[in-house]
């Protein structure tokens, strides 16, 4: 392999270099072992995740502009590949599909059978995945893996997937995994990871093998050492980005301070402004609520249960007999955030935010959750003594 | 009149009155029984009488045209009985009708007012009490009229009935 | 990429899939009041009867139409028929008030917490259900008559709308004849035909003669009703850690998934849906938690 001086260090924790012109040898290393490569693309006027053929697919020399309620494209000065911050999806919807079918049900002689779905679930490949999302990943491996029961689909598709993490070199303008120690650097969870680095004529990325399977992968890529420089220009671009995150969140104390002040003023305030659409649960790469549709064909003789995507701030979300419990825009906001950052805690042992920002982003009032929680704590938020909190769970 | 003194002081109602108000109570007081099925008072009549039911079960009821008797509430034994002699008009507003076989200690309201004017501690200790049972009767009664079983489903609702269900759009 | 119906994908053999109902036939369907009536299930393909908990709940599937969560209200010492009352009130249970004996149900569970049955021997035992909330208390009932010894004394009081809406009337007259269980049982409004108590379940509570200090009380109702009952048990001074009651919520997976169950920091269907009276009294009393 050209430009191999000493043999490189290609077992787990090494790190070694591969040059921008490679890099299209890794994408076909991918799809020659069966993955389905999905990484990031640029498609009406956003970079979403879908799949990629080639290198040029990805969001060469694109970076984002975001704020509350704003997006933007723009065009950068170079062809940084990995050079913005995160876009409306997440990988959410690869592991756990938002419309999918659990399984079908046929007539016959007066009673009915059930078919299990049979397909072998998809491998994916992701490219591209920042710290944040790797942390939302672990947080709903939580949900769907971590308790009494397991979601068969999300396993499989979970235990076939390969990860090419990407060390963040821009921070997003509602980013705040620095202030929820989500990031920016990638910690665990990947195969690979690579910080992208652009220094005068030299673009090549640094590339940390992060398991066995990525260290094969990678052999066949071409690659050399990383030398010292080369490993502290990655460390540069991770602490610059850490420097420049848009938002923060103080999280000191964070769960109490939600579970005692249900009936904070401020609640009616952000309710004023909500438009209670739900755009911030789309884009939220931990929220996993769902509904189950059952549908039958014209003739009633063939039903399928379908699961879907849903949102909490939807009207029949907490329906009950004679009404839904949630009947207010107010108790739809208290729900989705005390959920998100306080009783997660309860339920999961973690936080549901991972600091990614896109709520705020993609709220088109841009409603922010670092600044609703920071006014909740400066407008006199009530204590309470948690010592004799009993657990909830039986 | 025979007193029933004895009797008068068992009455968890009356627990923790003085000894000289009981005696005093006491005075004004008879056993009265009614068979089943008995009125005990009618709606509109003068209220003349308090009880407190020592045996069996009363039912206060209400009489509607073309709707029958209909039951509000069943007293039993140590319920106090009637509170509609406190103030004027002195009418009762229910019809009080023994459902079994039963008894109670009646006491002559006129007099009881009387002595409730000439003795205020006594006044002041009765009223507490009758104020704690029309309370306690007050709330019961407003969960009565919450109609808590009932199906509260509009025609609006009907669409979204058992969360979500919907077919093939 | 728009978004498609995506195939689901096959479960690894061995792995159970919860989502996946069990068929049942209904070998028969009894009517209890004018809108609620109670099916016997037995396994389709035969096989063991489901055993399960007192408290517990499956959810049944009505083909074509949805599923629904159900408390189980048969006998959980004597697991043989399944056995569920159902109010016709919904879509789904609209779908299966129509079904007849022969027909087909898919079933999923049991799931949930149960009522503490084991941990209230010993002392005096109150269990307080109100409407249909008799059915997901009577399985309790069934185990405390089994083992009776264990338990000091005993009492049902049951409140309901008027005098056609009590379920399990046989019975009822069965379990009141029991020398050792104190049946009571109220309406909220009745005819003169009814010689029975009308008034609120909570007046039932003063003249039942248990003792507050080794009480374990079941409550299982309307949410407003459990509300008001809890409290007049704690006028009775009975502690909020022996008050139980059994909560309710949307509910479409009943594994802890979907969300929609989620009352506070807990889901109903996996940390309920029995739940201790003080470790939920503090959500209780916030609206639209």
């Amino acid at each position: 392999m050209p430009g191999l001086t000493t043999a490189p260090d290609t077992r787990n924790g090494g790190a070694v270099v591969v040059e921008r012109a490679d890099l299209q040898h890794l994408l076909t290393a991918l799809q020659r072992r069966g993955y389905t490569v999905v990484g990031p693309t640029v498609r009406e006027g956003a970079i979403v995740y879908d799949h990629l053929s080639t290198v040029e697919d990805l969001p060469i020399g694109w970076t984002d502009e975001q704020d509350g309620g704003t997006y933007r494209l723009k065009r950068r000065g170079d062809d940084a590949v990995f050079g913005y911050a995160v876009g409306p999806y997440s990988w959410k919807r690869f592991l756990f599909p938002p419309v999918q079918r659990l399984w079908q049900a046929t007539r016959e002689d007066g009673s009915f059978t059930i078919q299990a779905e049979a397909e072998p679930a998809p491998r994916y490949a992701f490219i591209g995945v920042r710290s944040c999302e790797l942390q939302a990943i672990a947080v709903q491996d939580k949900v769907f893996m971590g308790g009494h029961y397991t979601d068969p689909g999300y396993q499989a598709r979970r235990e076939g997937l390969f990860v090419v993490a990407a060390n963040c070199m821009v921070a997003g303008g509602t980013c705040f995994c620095v202030s929820m120690g989500t990031g920016p650097a990638v910690s665990a969870g990947y195969d690979l990871a690579l910080t992208e680095i652009l220094e005068g004529e030299s673009h090549y990325f640094v590339m940390e093998v992060g398991s066995e399977l990525g260290a094969a992968v990678l052999a066949v890529v071409p690659h050399r050492a990383a030398g010292e420089t080369d490993v502290e220009r990655a460390h540069r671009v991770v602490a610059c980005t850490a420097e420049h995150m848009g938002r923060s969140m103080e999280t000191a104390g964070i769960r109490d301070l939600l579970i005692d002040n249900y009936e904070h003023p401020n609640w009616q305030q952000v309710a004023d402004r909500c438009l209670s659409c739900g755009n911030c649960t789309m884009v939220c790469p931990t929220c996993f609520c769902t509904n189950t549709e059952d549908v039958t064909d014209l003739t009633g003789t063939t039903a399928e249960r379908r699961r879907v995507w849903d949102s909490c701030f939807t009207t029949s979300f907490s329906y009950l007999h004679g009404g839904s419990v949630r009947q207010t825009v107010k108790s739809r906001y208290r729900q989705w955030m005390t959920h998100k950052l306080a009783t997660w805690f309860d339920q999961f042992g973690t936080s549901g935010c991972v600091g990614c920002g896109r709520c705020i982003t993609w709220c088109p009032v841009g409603i922010d959750i670092t600044a609703e929680v920071r006014a909740m704590r400066e407008d006199g938020a009530a204590t309470r003594d948690h010592e004799e909190d009993g657990d909830a769970h039986a | 009149m025979r007193t029933h003194e004895h009797e008068v002081a068992e009455q968890a109602f009356l627990r923790g009155l003085s000894a000289r108000h009981l005696a005093q109570i006491a005075e004004y007081v008879s056993d009265v029984r009614f068979p089943a099925g008995e009125f005990v008072f009618r709606e509109g009549e003068e209220a003349g009488l308090f009880y407190i039911i020592t045996r069996g079960r009363i039912a206060l009821e209400i009489y509607g045209p073309g709707r029958g008797p209909i039951p509000i509430a069943t007293l039993h034994e140590g319920d106090a009985l009637g509170w509609s002699w406190l103030f004027p008009p002195y009418r009762w507003h229910f019809d009080a009708r023994t459902l079994e076989a039963s008894a109670a200690l009646a006491f002559d309201a006129p007099r009881l007012r009387a002595l409730c004017d000439a003795d205020h501690d006594l006044g002041y200790d009765l009223m507490q009490r009758f104020a704690q049972t029309i309370t306690q009767r007050l709330q019961a009664t407003r969960m009565q009229l919450l109609d808590v079983y009932g199906d509260h489903t509009g025609s609006r609702s009907r669409q979204l009935r058992n969360g979500g269900v919907r077919h093939g759009d | 990429m728009a978004t498609e119906l995506e195939k689901g994908v096959a479960v690894a053999p061995g792995v159970a899939d919860p989502m996946l109902p069990e068929l049942y036939r209904i070998e028969r369907v009894g009517r209890e009041t004018g809108d609620t009536f109670t099916l016997e299930l037995e396994p389709l393909y035969g096989g063991r009867a489901l055993s399960f908990g007192a408290g517990q709940f499956t959810m049944l599937y009505a083909f074509g139409v949805g599923e629904v969560p159900i408390s189980i209200s048969g006998d959980p010492t004597r697991p043989g028929r399944l056995v569920h009352t159902i109010r016709d009130v919904g879509t789904v249970t609209h779908a299966l008030a129509a079904l007849k004996k022969g027909d087909t149900v898919g079933v999923r569970g049991p799931f949930g917490i149960c009522w503490p049955v084991e941990d209230a021997e010993g002392g005096d035992l109150v269990l307080i259900p109100g409407g249909i909330g008799l059915a997901p208390l009577r399985p309790a009932l069934y185990h405390v008559l089994a083992h009776r010894d264990r338990y000091n004394r005993v009492f049902v009081l049951y409140g309901a709308r008027t005098p056609q809406d009590l379920l399990y009337h046989r019975e009822l007259q069965r379990w009141r004849s029991h020398l050792d269980v104190e049946v009571a049982v109220t309406v909220d409004r009745a005819s003169a035909a009814w010689h029975g108590n009308v008034g609120v379940v909570t007046t039932l509570i003063p003249r039942a003669a248990f003792d507050p200090t080794r009480t374990t009380a079941m409550i299982c109702g309307p949410e407003v009703m459990m509300r008001f009952v809890a409290l007049e048990l704690q006028k009775r001074e009975v502690a909020p850690e022996n008050i139980h009651i059994s909560m309710e919520r949307n509910m479409k997976c009943a594994i802890g998934f979907c969300g929609h169950c989620q009352f506070g920091p807990t889901f109903i269907c996996k940390d309920g849906p029995v739940f201790r009276y003080d470790r939920v009294s503090g959500f209780l009393g916030i609206r639209e938690v």
